[in-house]
């Protein structure tokens, strides 16, 4: 029997739990013995130009070794002028560059809180922190443009050489004609908020220059990406970098590639000849780090009195933040998903992006999806709702029927298989969706505090999106008989180590604890694209899974050698690991005499494998909430999800995947949002402010099987790393406002506080009776909505 | 000043900063690294050890706090053969970690809560956790793993 598909718990994991993991912070390598400290000095302004910046008390400080600043970039070639037409870059996720570029440290002027302004460089961290307090930096404040209303008005204009602070424009222009035929029609603003992805460890780079080489270790999702960073930003060849990823304490799509401060790290390495380190503090994190989400989605939804969804609409201002890093692209996501898994003949999107005076927005776990999915999830609610029938019972009439995939929907995406209503009716099934809705009816009729909320989402999402760029892997079998991986994809968490030995295994009858898996050294791997997208299976995998058949293919040849038998007659027993004529296991040869037979590098294969396209993982999630009506807080109370993302190859990491990734959903709908004041002040800066989602406001999870498989890969497989925060989101939100929309509310916007909970019971705030006190002419957020999250 | 800590059993003494962290002790000084550091307001619990057997969050304590005490990182908690403590292998056998940065205070933490509950409900180990954030896992297999190692710590400890 194949190892594949069977419960393995993680090779990984007694490294980490009896020695600690050895992240940028705990390396202890020669080339870092002496590795001073840099300490960023920071904007505390929100938008200012910088008049003037007097160094000199820092400078004489104790431990100083240096203060950097733009007046040292001397040796930096400046960027490549704005090329034509490159304010659109739809679908790419670069930053855009031209007039909207982004300096490594401000020049003349900072545009949000947390920019980095100097650096100081010192023995040990506790001097850098009192350092960095001295440098003083003049600055004349300008208005702040906080929310996506102060955006669009352009009173206040971020960049100069631009005429508004909107970069990208595009779509479908609004036309009311689709809505034709409709009995129905709902439509309603909602908000996607702002959210701190926050990995438990921050942002982390080390960097020597020596020789004319830069070796560079930094927390990252991608070595090779970060190491193309560099060569542009530094002007390096890149084969005069080595980019090393030691332990990654997660990244969740923050840590894709390397943003402004890692790359100014390696630059003032080389600047100043030593070996530095650099481990930001939470509270920079949770300013410097990019947020995501950040949506204001405009829905349109209708159809007829019998629940047939007929046309749809979906309007997104994206706000980016300070500056437009992955803008084009999460908001073309947004779009490509718009329509979910349901049949709708009719769509329309259409997206802008605006700069605001706040940190830049980047991809955070789903990047785009979760925000097409809240958005269509909402609307068929409101639509639901709107002519009194059950939203199990929408859904049902309106997902895409099994025979119809491979499926293309309005917006350009081609799902590749599915089968939509049975994950449906398997999370409604395993939830007791019936006995749950009698039980609400019987709490409404005794009037009970606790009342019971019940909340639906279904969802498609893409995954391995740019396929295309595809993994590498390169696969030897040692005449020791052991194996080693060098994969182009990257874990920091997921468990790559485990389910690229047990591919190994499947293919070879290698025994993992016989096969190395590495990544993350573009010494020893220079070509290679890392993780993010819930690409790392099926590119990654698939790779590996190729290299191993290439290798088995390599040894059947030496085999039928040593043998002195025809190819065609050897088989390998894939239990035991070895070669023998078929039949005669007198014959057997085992991967240390093949290998051994073959020489030094006989046996191996170098695969780069572009994969067939993206894959469309899908699934139904059924949440339950009690909501005191007395106070407006909510508690989830069950969470039951069916994630189909092909074939599992590990059912103990797929399944973590989707518990982290539901826990991160259930944050976004209940309680996270990172809040800035209308100056431009972020409110929640620390962990004492932002509302991260703790053990004791979640319940266990009730994960349901199912595994359709896709004929895009060879393995069969999906993505499985964002399914959580799509599918949970919007499941939990729908059932907070489901526990109240007996007293008429409709909405609710995330986070769903107490605070917007009771307002929307009250009939409180905001534009009306539904909003749950949202204050529009702020730009930003009620100021006592902070501090009630807790 | 001068601070002596005996730290997994091993006195450690050295000359630090009055302001130096008990973290920082552990991290540069006794050069322990499996204690992380993960905020800066005593919010995360990433830095959990046991300071005379008792849970602290070695960040919010100085060092010189602790002079003349015993601290237990999680490096210290294995017993010399190489076995894991049954907290670390129930949080292996149930996948109770994924990237490992909040693991050493998650599981120090855990030591101590069945310290002072050798049976404690799902609510109780959701309520006693509550100061230590785990951003991959969901909590799911954290608490799974806590209720796993309940009884194996009772076998090994009679009453």
């Amino acid at each position: 029997m194949s190892i594949l598909g069977t419960r393995v718990v993680r090779t990984e994991d007694p490294r980490l739990l009896t020695a600690g993991g050895t992240y940028v912070d705990d390396l202890r390598v020669p080339e870092l013995t002496d590795a001073a400290r840099v300490t960023f000095v920071r904007s505390p302004m929100a938008h200012a130009k910088i008049t003037g910046m007097d160094t000199d008390a820092a400078r004489q400080a104790p431990g100083v070794l240096a203060v950097l600043t733009t007046q040292d970039m001397d040796d930096l070639v400046p960027p490549p002028p704005p090329e034509p037409g490159s304010e659109v870059s739809e679908g790419a996720p670069m930053p855009l560059g031209g007039p909207w570029s982004e300096p490594l440290l401000a020049v003349d002027r900072v545009r949000y809180v947390g920019e980095p302004v100097a650096m100081v460089i010192t023995s040990d961290s506790y001097q850098g922190e009192d350092a960095a307090e001295l440098v003083s930096v003049d600055y004349q404040p300008l208005p702040a443009v906080i929310g996506v209303a102060a955006a669009l008005q352009t009173e206040t204009l971020l960049f100069d050489a631009t005429d508004s602070n909107v970069p990208v424009n595009s779509g479908d222009d609004a036309d009311d004609a689709i809505f034709e035929g409709c009995d129905a029609v709902v439509e309603r603003t909602i908000v996607n908020q702002r959210l701190a992805p926050m990995p438990m460890e921050g942002r982390a780079a080390a960097a020597r220059f020596a020789d004319g080489k830069l070796t560079y270790w930094v927390s990252t999702q991608n070595a090779q990406i970060s190491r193309f960073i560099l060569a542009g930003a530094l002007g390096m060849d890149p084969a005069t970098i080595r980019v090393i990823t030691p332990d990654v304490g997660g990244g969740f799509g923050a840590k894709v590639g390397i943003d402004r401060d890692a790359i100014l790290v390696a630059w003032a390495a080389r600047k100043t000849g030593r070996a530095l380190r650099w481990v930001e503090t939470r509270s920079e994190n949770l300013v410097g780090m990019t947020h995501g989400r950040a949506q204001e989605q405009t829905i349109k939804l209708g159809g007829t009195k019998d629940g047939r969804v007929l046309a749809y609409r979906l309007d997104v201002v994206q706000d980016t933040g300070a500056y437009p890093r992955m803008s084009g692209f999460l908001p073309f996501l947004t779009k490509l998903m718009a329509v979910g898994p349901y049949d709708i003949a009719r769509v329309q999107t259409h997206s802008r992006v605006v700069v605001t005076n706040t940190t830049p927005i980047s991809a955070y776990r789903g990047a785009g999806r979760p925000e097409a999915t809240a958005a269509v999830e909402r609307a068929i609610d409101l639509f639901a709702a709107e002519i009194g029938m059950d939203p199990a019972e929408v859904r049902r009439k309106n997902l895409i029927p099994p025979d119809k995939f491979p499926y293309s929907t309005p917006t350009g995406a081609t799902y590749d298989t599915g089968d939509y209503v049975t994950a449906l009716d398997k999370a409604l099934n395993a939830a007791g969706y019936r006995e749950l809705r009698a039980e609400q009816q019987r709490r409404r009729e005794r009037g009970d505090v606790l009342q019971l909320g019940i909340g639906l989402a279904s969802y498609v999402e893409i995954t391995a999106a740019d396929a295309a760029a595809g993994e590498t892997a390169r696969l030897t079998v040692h005449g020791d008989g052991t194996a080693t991986v060098y994969t182009g994809s990257s874990a920091h968490g997921q468990g790559h180590h485990t389910a690229w030995a047990m591919l190994v295994e499947a293919e070879l009858g290698i025994p993992m604890p016989n096969v190395t898996v590495i990544h993350g050294d573009t010494d020893l791997i220079p070509e290679g694209i890392g993780t993010y997208g819930s690409r790392s299976l099926q590119l990654g995998g698939v790779a590996v899974h190729k290299a191993a058949l290439e290798v088995k293919e390599q040894a059947r040849r030496v085999a039928a050698d040593m043998l002195e038998a025809a190819e065609a007659d050897l088989e390998l027993d894939a239990g035991s690991g070895t070669w023998q004529v078929r039949g005669d296991p007198g014959t057997g040869r085992t991967w240390a005499d093949v290998a051994t037979h073959a020489g030094e590098d006989g046996l191996v294969a170098y695969v780069q494998y572009a994969g067939g396209g993206a894959t469309f993982p899908f699934g139904s999630h059924v949440a339950v909430v009690e909501t005191d009506t007395e106070t407006g807080k909510v508690r989830l109370i069950r969470h039951v999800t069916v994630d189909d993302a092909g074939i599992v190859v590990n059912p103990v990491l797929a399944e973590g995947q989707r518990h982290g990734g539901i826990a991160q959903g259930v944050a976004q709908a209940l309680l996270e949002e990172m809040i800035y004041d209308a100056d431009g002040n972020p409110l929640t800066g620390t962990l004492a402010d932002y509302a991260a989602i703790t053990a004791d406001v979640l319940p266990s999870f009730e994960l349901v099987q199912s595994e359709t498989p896709t004929d895009i890969n060879p393995l069969g497989v999906k993505g499985i790393g964002e399914a959580g925060t799509i599918g949970a989101t919007p499941a939990v939100q729908n059932a907070v406002v489901d526990a109240v929309s007996y007293l008429g509310v409709r909405h609710i916007d995330m986070p769903t506080t107490p605070v917007r909970v009771w307002g929307a019971i009250e009939g409180l705030g905001g534009r009306d009776k539904e909003q749950g006190g949202r204050d529009k002419e702020q730009g930003g957020r009620d100021k006592e909505q902070n501090g009630a999250i807790r | 000043m001068k601070v002596t800590i005996k730290v997994n059993g091993s006195q450690v003494a050295a000359e630090v900063a009055d302001r130096t962290l008990l973290v920082h002790f552990l991290r540069e000084v006794a050069n322990l690294t499996a204690t992380n550091i993960g905020c800066d307001s005593t919010s995360c619990g990433a830095c959990t050890v046991l300071l005379d057997g008792r849970s602290v969050k070695s960040c919010t304590v100085l060092a010189a706090q602790a002079d003349g005490s015993e601290v237990t990182t999680v490096e210290g908690l294995a017993d010399g053969a190489g076995e894991m403590h049954p907290v670390q292998a129930a949080f292996h056998a149930e996948h109770g970690l994924q990237c490992g940065f909040c693991t050493p205070g998650m599981v120090m933490a855990a030591v101590s809560l069945l310290a002072e509950n050798p049976s404690p409900t799902e609510e109780e180990v959701r309520s006693a956790l509550e100061g230590n954030l785990c951003r991959c896992t969901g909590y799911h297999n954290i608490v799974r793993a806590v209720l796993a190692a309940a009884p194996a710590l009772r076998e090994r400890r009679p009453a």
